[in-house]
């Protein structure tokens, strides 16, 4: 099999399309690039989608962590104290199991008069249970740096727009938002390149890979089992996430630029990397 | 019981690994920092490739690899005159004498060996780590108590040892402490390193099908699990509030801003 004919079988197999068997015997570093990469799909998918919905949920969580009501402050800082302080592996876990508990079938509840039934059998699946914990664990994650970003927005700002009698929801979203988003970003991007390694967890705690249809991670795994040699698939794995962090890198970059871009030259936030953390 | 053992498996790693991995981290500090170059390119090399791989990678990386190589140094060592190649297609074959450990050897130093084999891969991974954080705490050292020293005559080598090695510490201590909290999260990352931890039993004990109860019970894995996520929640509470002491212990008597306020108040 030429290389060409890997990639048209293996290319998308992570999704279940392609060629049902995986590559047994005689594995060449061609299957292996491919497939690995195959699994990548599946990486940035958890990522994207964790850290899009996770991105709304951090600002509320921010706000409400800073709020003076002592009802709406402590949940969040429960909810940011439950997801920081814990290992997201046994969040995995935790999670899991909890959801194979629900029934089979979905519940059956009434809201107003109306029936609904709400499916459950898709938690225990991978791409929505594990989106879900990788949601919740983003959210906490932002939803802290973004609350440090709150505390330190410029007391001129805020008098500023009194003095324009900006007030409630459009100082929010005028001032005080724009303002600790600019702050918050070079936190944000490590956050962001954490949560695309945690994703490589998700296959080993818990949640089944169907079918074979796993992350990058999991064929790595698979191919170092297959032929007892670690050398090869961990640092094509290596490779592919560090390629990815540097994408990450440059987009979240880009949207720094045009988050300080009112700034002077000088003043302006630039992107310290610090990837002096896991979770 | 064994459950409850494991929770000493757990202690037994911190307590081993986070030692090892702040000498680590000192080597590397002081690897990158040295004027020789080859030294200095391989600290900075050591720290910033493990800092951008997920650490999961490495957990599954240098396990095999480490037991392959020292399986590899005593096969060269001990049979010099085996001719087969060690790489026969997909397997990974050595002479029966440089197995490790012996496979006639007991149960508990298989297990011995995989936990020193986890604590290394630890050790490494934590230590590029606390490389990092120790290099630009030294680097924090305010110049002048280093030109002073000088100026009194010590030598680069008292220096580093009497001025800028006590001094660091508090400027390293945040990201040190940092570097502990995540060190606790990555324990259960043990378990996939195949040691019998608090994770494997909290799987084993509640499943439906376990082996250890005479008796059936039904799915009790979710409780284990709240448990265990209770446990770490305390742990790093815990470790928050010792942290927290240290700072203020370490400050005492240093040319910074908390350490003037406790001499003003004093």
């Amino acid at each position: 099999m030429t290389c060409l004919e890997t990639f048209q079988t293996y290319a998308l197999r992570s999704l279940g399309i392609g060629e049902r068997l995986l590559p047994k015997a005689d594995i060449t570093v061609c299957e292996q690039v491919v497939l690995i990469g195959s699994g990548l799909i599946w990486n940035i998918y958890f990522a994207a989608l964790a850290l899009f919905a996770g991105f709304f949920l951090a600002t509320a969580l921010a706000v409400a962590k800073n709020s003076r009501l002592w009802i709406i402050r402590k949940p969040a800082e429960w909810f940011i104290f439950v997801f920081r302080g814990s290992p997201l592996f046994i969040q995995f876990f935790l999670a899991y199991e909890a959801f194979v508990l629900l029934p089979k079938a979905g519940i059956d509840f009434n809201l107003f008069g109306i029936d609904f039934t709400a499916t459950t059998r898709w938690l225990t699946r991978a791409w929505l249970g594990a989106t879900i914990v990788l949601f919740l664990n983003t959210s906490a994650y932002a939803g802290e740096i973004f609350y440090g970003a709150l505390r330190n927005v410029p007391k001129g700002d805020l008098e500023a727009a009194d003095a324009y009698g900006l007030t409630g929801w459009h100082r929010f979203r005028r001032i005080v938002w724009p303002t600790m988003l600019r702050l918050a970003w070079p936190g944000y991007t490590n956050e962001a390149i954490f949560l695309f390694h945690a994703t490589t967890l998700v296959f080993f705690s818990g949640f089944p890979a169907w079918r074979q249809m796993g992350d990058a991670l999991y064929y790595a795994k698979y191919f170092a089992d297959k032929t007892f040699n670690p050398f090869v698939p961990y640092p094509i794995v290596a490779g592919y996430f560090v390629l990815m962090s540097l994408t990450i890198i440059t987009v979240f970059g880009l949207i720094n630029r045009r988050l300080n871009r009112h700034l002077p030259q000088a003043s302006r936030q630039k992107i310290r990397l610090r990837l002096n953390l896991i979770r | 019981m064994m459950f409850y053992a494991s929770f000493g498996t757990v202690l037994l790693l911190l307590a081993v690994t986070a030692p090892m991995a702040l000498l680590f981290g000192f080597g590397g500090a002081v690897a990158s920092r040295s004027s020789f170059l080859p030294l200095m390119l391989f600290g900075k090399l050591y720290t910033s490739i493990v800092r951008g791989v997920p650490d999961i990678v490495f957990f599954l990386f240098f396990v095999i690899a480490l037991d392959q190589g020292i399986e590899w140094l005593r096969h060269q060592a001990l049979c010099p005159d085996w001719t087969a190649p060690i790489r026969q297609g997909s397997d990974f074959l050595v002479c029966p004498a440089a197995k490790m450990p012996q496979s006639n050897s007991p149960q508990f130093w298989h297990e011995a060996y995989n936990f020193a084999l986890a604590v290394v891969t630890f050790s490494i991974v934590f230590g590029a780590f606390a490389s990092n954080v120790l290099y630009g705490a030294m680097r924090a050292v305010p110049k002048a108590q280093l030109e002073t020293a000088h100026a009194y005559g010590l030598s680069d080598r008292q220096t580093f040892w009497r001025i800028l090695v006590p001094q660091m510490w508090v400027y390293a201590l945040p990201g040190l402490g940092n570097l502990w909290m995540i060190l606790i999260k990555a324990t259960p990352l043990l378990f996939l390193l195949g040691i019998e931890d608090i994770v494997y039993w909290a799987r084993e004990l509640g499943g439906s099908k376990t082996t250890i109860y005479a008796y059936p019970h039904p799915d009790w894995r979710i409780y284990y699990f709240l448990f265990l996520l209770v446990f770490y929640l305390c742990f790093t509470r815990v470790s928050e509030i010792v942290l927290e002491r240290m700072t203020r212990r370490l400050s005492r008597g240093q040319a910074t801003m908390a350490g003037e306020e406790q001499r003003r108040a004093a």
